[in-house]
């Protein structure tokens, strides 16, 4: 498999796109015309060729230019990336999962040599030879999980186990749909879930979290999260909130459709094997409006979706001040058809 | 259970003796003496057993007289707040694991108790804790990072970066700070007037 990588922006001058075949594969979220919370957790299978499932870590187009993007957040902001003293056997556990992964189902992009601790690690995208030694992080030119996560699309939380609980206490965030690691590192799952609205009094918390305190080696799981983002832009952190903030009163009917972006998360967990630690993975997806409407069933469908949305979950995602103008724009891709069920386009 | 109030910010049940820790280690902030006066008062065993610690200004009028009429087998006076914090650093890196810590007083002073309590080992939930006093809060700008002790309106304005921000409920137990976000990103200018902080 051949991946053109595109050169393109997440700032500034936003010159972001998707091709037509990524516009294919978008893990649009809702497989109906409504949408709440649930405990939406399902095995981490491999999913048919070509989408983002096919393989446990998906790289695309982006890959370049969004490996680029955390390169210029990092450098603004180096605490998006933190990691307590006791995560690094669980910084290693990631390094190892990675790069296995990525080696074995891009062959082409990566290549994973491994002789005892002695390891080759070679990422032809980004340029990169390292040999290096497999446990001593003096070998690497940054701490384990920061080298690879440089590398690999997608932000990344390593969760503790103890006291029946999860603990946020290492994580590699550039990406986010604003919130702060640096705010959250240390915290317990309910702790840093806290914000968020009528989950709480659904228990889906608590059962989530007992699924996850109980996640096995070699099953991982994955489930779908999404927002929205004025600009497609990647780092909507609340430390830059006073920054990208703004946007969000700039939506006009005339720019819906290039301004207006659906962003979704494809999480999944994995436990790590040396560790016990659990790696949560992020990895973020956006196409606007314009792109989402080439697909008669998501325009129907999303449209019908941003118009029922309970309005706690709205306030939550920041969405109040463009939701009527999106969907006002959105209605006119919406014949009134029905939908069928699943997440497929028809 | 109280909807309202976010899970990442601890809720306090009050001083109650554990009388099966080998030992009691009293930290004692603003108005808290009343509640360790309550929690300990007549507990003449107990007592022999137990260390208290507070700062001479911090401690409000007649609550030091009457913390030195408990007769603990320790009274332990700093200077300042910040001295009191490092003496609490200091009596709880010598002490063994079976001290048992209590903190009264203001949110903002149990937090970083907790917070270094945390730092060497000590589970947070295990430390009692009473909140007495007024309703300030210590709020870290989530966008300069700078920390303003004494919050009691939302939104202030930080003393880091100069923006008004709103006060949120978020809590972090390792800063022992609530969360301050810009209250008028979306709106330059757009700040509404500051409510005092009712909890
Ligand atoms: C263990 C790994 C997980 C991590 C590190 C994580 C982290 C987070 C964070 C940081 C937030 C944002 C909270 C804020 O506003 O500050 C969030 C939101 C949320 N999380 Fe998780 N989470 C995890 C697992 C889960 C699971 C298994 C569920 C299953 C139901 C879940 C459900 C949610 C929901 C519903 C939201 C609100 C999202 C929205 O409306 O946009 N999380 N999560």
């Amino acid at each position: 498999m051949t991946v053109h990588f595109k050169q393109e922006t997440f700032r500034d001058d936003y010159t972001y796109s998707n091709s037509p075949e990524a516009i294919r594969r978008f893990p649009f979220p809702f497989d109906k015309d409504e949408y709440m919370y649930s405990v939406n957790i399902e095995q981490h299978m491999p999913g048919p060729a070509k989408s983002p499932f096919e393989f446990p870590i998906d790289i695309d187009e982006h890959y370049v230019s969004e490996m680029r993007d955390r390169a210029i957040t990092l450098a603004q902001d180096p605490k998006r990336c933190q990691s307590l003293p006791h995560m690094i056997t669980a910084e290693w556990d990631l390094v190892e999962l990675l790069m296995e992964s990525m080696a074995k189902h891009y062959p082409e992009l990566f290549t994973l040599t491994q002789d005892g601790d002695r390891w080759r690690w070679i990422n032809r995208p980004l340029d990169i030879d390292q040999t290096f030694t497999f446990g001593d992080a003096s070998t690497l030119p940054y701490p384990p999980m920061e080298y690879i996560t440089r590398q690999c699309q997608g932000d990344f939380a390593l969760l503790d186990q103890r006291l029946d609980n999860l603990w946020m206490d290492a994580g590699m965030i550039t990406s986010q749909a604003d919130w702060s690691l640096d705010f959250d590192i240390g915290m317990n799952f309910l702790e840093w879930h806290a914000p968020v609205p009528l989950a709480k009094d659904m228990a889906i918390f608590e059962r989530a979290l007992k699924f996850l305190l109980n996640l096995q080696q070699g099953r991982p799981v994955r489930r779908l999260n999404w927002t929205m983002t004025i600009n497609p832009r990647l780092d909507t952190s609340p430390e830059n909130y006073d920054k990208w903030g703004a946007d969000r009163a700039t939506v006009t009917p005339e720019n819906v459709g290039r301004k207006v972006h659906l962003r979704v998360e494809l999480q999944a967990m994995w436990r790590l094997p040396r560790s016990n630690a659990i790696v949560f993975s992020i990895r973020g997806y956006l196409i606007n409006m314009d792109e989402l409407v080439t697909v008669p069933k998501w325009a129907r469908r999303f449209h019908r979706v941003l118009r029922e949305l309970r309005p706690e979950l709205a306030e939550y995602k920041g969405l109040t001040r463009y939701r009527q103008t999106t969907i006002d724009w959105l209605a006119k891709h919406d014949d009134g058809a029905p939908t069928s069920p699943g997440f497929q386009p028809d | 259970m109280n909807t309202d109030v976010m899970d990442s910010r601890p809720t306090y049940g009050g001083l109650r003796l554990d009388p099966r820790a080998k030992s009691h280690l009293v930290v004692v902030d603003g108005d808290g003496a009343p509640a360790v006066l309550d929690a300990f008062a007549g507990a003449e065993d107990e007592l022999n057993r137990t260390t208290i610690l507070c700062a001479h200004e911090d401690v409000a009028a007649g609550g030091l007289e009457r913390l030195c009429a408990l007769r603990a087998a320790r009274l332990q006076l700093s200077g300042s707040s910040e001295d009191l914090l490092t003496e609490f650093e200091r009596v709880l890196d010598g002490a063994d694991m079976s001290v048992r810590i209590y903190v009264a007083g203001r949110e903002s002073f149990i937090g970083k108790v907790v917070a270094s309590a945390a730092l060497r080992g000590v589970v947070p939930d295990s430390v009692v804790a009473e909140r007495r006093g007024g309703v300030s809060r210590r709020v870290q700008c989530v966008h300069c990072k700078h920390i303003d002790e004494g919050v009691t309106a939302s939104p202030y304005r930080c003393s880091g970066c100069g923006q008004h921000l709103l006060v949120r409920d978020h809590f972090s137990r390792r800063l022992a700070a609530f969360q301050g976000v810009r209250i008028d990103a979306e709106i330059p200018g757009e700040v509404p007037p500051a409510m005092e902080l009712a909890s």
